[in-house]
């Protein structure tokens, strides 16, 4: 049979800004070559040209859904070239906006998986439920999705008295949401027809290729920074990690809706428990001895990690960003081979492809 | 002149231009009128019928244009002007119950009552872009594929019984010729697809007759049921035979292989393979622009406010209801319930759109050949158990 070559992207609905060039026979793709760069910004040059306050801010950018996760481990590896312990306080309101900042990128992770099945519905709804933590990660951090909230030494400012019941509110509402979607969704016998059984990455695959984040959890195995390699306040707190056995771009998407209760279930405790007392170290100046640090979080999309290399300067020597969709871009040649032109957007979509993040 | 900035603004400069060209057009037409005897016949008629509209529709009578001409029946009811309206509403309506579906608002500012004016300002937009055919494409089939679409769709409605009497022509094998059109469809979708020399619209293209494979032997022998309690090809005689009892009570199998046969030909979602937005861009519309586009979709909806209006006619009874107007109003109420059972027939297939992904190809195949086949073949046998008992004497069929 004939073949035809298909170049998917940048200009295509169900691509994002990355191409795929695809190879056809009939209507299966047998081959996928993955070609991203479209969206270099190089946030790790202009990190080289800013001080240790003035890059936080930009190294938000690259993935604004997930602003906390992807400027989390910048602080952590700043904190830990000053040698400095964070306020327990700013600990627990750092680990609530990871979790947030966790929940609104899956919800748009669903939205985008349902508006690349076709299904109009699966995109409106997360995109309307995703407003309520917005509004309270506004409550909290006093903008809506780029907060440059996360300080080295704590938090920028305090959160208000009323973030507890605000929280509780959205949490309780959103449990009761989750349930629809799982059965209006998730349980859609076309749905699962149609994500059961297609982009498979068997368990060796994943860990051969070094993939990250939920797409390795997918696989069945269960890894996750937060667990694995605790940082913050993680280790006092009781979650579960899911893991699905499947393999598949359904199972992909059953994490992201299990991953969204744990979120709550750690953002619940974290309010329970939150001490008082200050949210930030008084540092006159942010003072980096010579040295290097490397430190990694699980952000919304997998591991997300930096090293940080400084002379003593104002600014940093060398910023290194090593971002999960980067890492799980590797697997499209394999999970598209022997897929039909049709699944191709969900399969792509399952893997949480960024490709902002990745490009940096 | 002020800025346009609002649509209802744009609206009134458009009011203007159209007065302006009225008023300029009759002050040389009355000039006219003192030259040629004929126009100045006309305007006699056109003077006093501000009186007396009677006179105007004699007149018209007269020409071959009145109210009970075939003219009149084609143009303006029960044919084009008629069903491009209820086709323009109908995507209103869509819009709008797809909000309420999905937790928004859905059009809301242009004609201020709920964003009812949205679909005409959609055309009136479409209308002023330029058509934009591509360099490498065949242009003549490029462009002349909107066209032919819109006019299957259209002469489609030719064979609709919307009310007693009011058809524009009724034959005895009105069934065969909706089967005949419906089977063009495809044919033009490829043509459309191939003309467009990309990849993309070509690939929709094939998924399009791909489509056809599935639906149409399930839809023919589902209409076969009907065809056989009746013994009829003709859809008014097929209303008829309805006085006692809808079709849909007799063969509800029957009805809803012919529903989902009739959402997979519309390519509506959950069966809009063809033009599988995430998939393959907008396949065999993806190099249409401007009103080349829109008269693609002002046929697809005319063809889906044609095809309900045929389930309404072969299993809801087509025009009989209760009379809920005064005596000497029958037709208009026939009218009346034709169109509601019509409006709810394309309600129906609206909320599946709501609630459902797209189908693979795949799947679609298996299930027009496995699932839609088998079901209506049981509603054959089912028929042919009423006919050949007592049961069609009870039914009256």
């Amino acid at each position: 049979m004939s073949k035809l070559s298909l170049s998917v992207g940048p200009q295509h609905p169900g691509s994002g800004h990355m191409r795929i060039i695809l190879t056809l026979s009939g209507d299966y793709i047998i081959e996928a070559i993955p070609d991203p760069g479209y969206v270099h910004r190089g946030e790790e040059k202009l990190a080289e040209y800013r001080n240790y306050i003035q890059n936080i801010p930009h190294l938000e950018r690259p993935v604004v859904l997930d602003a906390t996760g992807a400027i989390f481990p910048y602080v952590l590896a700043v904190e830990d070239l000053m040698n400095i312990i964070v306020p327990e306080r700013a600990q627990f309101i750092r680990v609530i906006m990871a979790e947030l900042n966790r929940i609104i990128s899956h919800l748009y992770y669903m939205a985008i998986y349902g508006i690349f099945m076709g299904h109009s519905t699966m995109f409106m709804w997360p995109v309307g439920d995703r407003e309520v933590f917005i509004d309270l990660a506004n409550t909290i951090a006093g903008q809506r999705v780029t907060y440059a909230f996360l300080v080295p030494g704590g938090v920028r400012n305090d959160m208000p008295e009323k973030v507890k019941e605000q929280a509780d509110k959205a949490c309780n509402y959103f449990e009761k949401r989750l349930i629809e979607y799982e059965h209006i969704f998730m349980n859609n016998p076309l749905f699962e027809k149609r994500t059961k059984g297609v982009g498979i990455l068997p368990k060796q695959d994943a860990i051969r290729l070094g993939v990250v984040g939920p797409t390795l959890r997918a696989s069945g195995v269960k890894s996750d920074v937060r667990k694995d390699d605790t940082y913050s306040i993680y280790n006092q707190l009781d979650f579960e990690i899911p893991v699905s056995n499947a393999c598949d771009s359904w199972s992909r998407a059953w994490i992201h809706m299990e991953e969204m209760r744990q979120s709550m279930s750690i953002i619940k405790q974290c309010l329970k428990r939150i001490p008082t007392g200050p949210v930030k170290l008084n540092l006159k100046q942010i003072k980096v001895p010579p040295g290097e640090s490397y430190s990694r979080v699980e952000a919304a999309r997998g591991s997300l990690s930096y090293y940080l290399i400084s002379d003593g300067g104002k600014v940093p020597y060398r910023v290194r960003i090593m971002t999960p969709s980067f890492r799980n871009l590797i697997t499209i040649p394999y999970i598209m081979k022997g897929v039909m032109l049709a699944d191709m957007p969900p399969t792509y979509w399952g893997i949480d492809y960024w490709p902002v993040e990745a490009d940096r | 002149m002020s800025k346009i900035q609002t649509f209802s603004s744009f609206v009134k400069r458009l009011i203007i231009i159209i007065v302006g060209l009225l008023i300029t057009l009759t002050l040389l037409f009355s000039l006219l009128a003192y030259f040629v005897p004929s126009v100045k016949e006309l305007q006699d008629i056109l003077l006093s019928s501000f009186g007396n509209p009677s006179l105007m529709l004699n007149y018209l009578d007269q020409k071959g244009l009145g109210l009970n001409s075939l003219f009149f029946k084609v143009v303006v009811f029960p044919g084009f002007t008629w069903a491009a309206l209820i086709a323009a509403e109908i995507i209103w309506f869509e819009r709008k119950f797809l909000a309420k579906m999905q937790m928004r608002v859905g059009p809301l500012y242009a004609g201020k009552i709920a964003g009812l004016l949205q679909p005409i300002a959609d055309v009136i937009k479409l209308v002023f872009k330029e058509i934009i055919a591509p360099s490498s494409s065949d242009k003549w089939f490029f462009l002349s594929i909107p066209i032919i679409i819109t006019s299957i769709a259209a002469a489609l409605l030719a064979v609709l019984p919307v009310s007693e009497g009011w058809i524009i022509m009724r034959s005895d094998v009105s069934v065969l010729i909706i089967f005949a059109l419906v089977g063009f469809v495809p044919i033009a979708v490829l043509l459309g697809g191939w003309a467009s020399n990309s990849k993309y619209p070509f690939i929709g293209a094939l998924r399009g007759l791909h489509q056809m494979i599935a639906f149409e032997i399930p839809m023919l022998i589902s209409t076969l049921g009907v065809v056989l309690l009746t013994g009829t090809l003709d859809l008014v005689n097929i209303v008829y035979a309805q006085s006692n009892i809808w079709f849909i009570l007799l063969m509800p199998i029957g009805a809803f292989v012919f529903f989902t046969c009739m959402i997979i030909e519309l390519e509506r979602i959950p069966f809009d393979l063809p033009e599988a937005e995430s998939e393959i861009a907008s396949g065999y519309l993806t190099e249409y622009t401007s009103m080349a586009f829109g008269n693609l979709q002002l046929g697809v909806y005319i063809r889906f406010y044609a095809m309900a209006g045929v389930f309404t006619t072969m299993f809801l009874g087509g025009w009989y209801g209760p009379q809920i107007l005064p005596n000497g109003f029958e037709i208009a109420n026939q009218v009346i319930w034709f169109t509601i059972k019509t409006l709810l027939v394309m309600i129906l297939a609206i909320v599946l759109r709501g609630v459902n992904p797209r189908v693979r190809i795949d799947l679609l195949l298996r299930m027009g050949w496995s699932s839609l086949l088998i079901l209506s073949f049981v509603n054959l046998f089912l028929v042919i158990l009423i006919l050949q008992t007592e049961l069609s004497q009870i039914f009256g069929v």
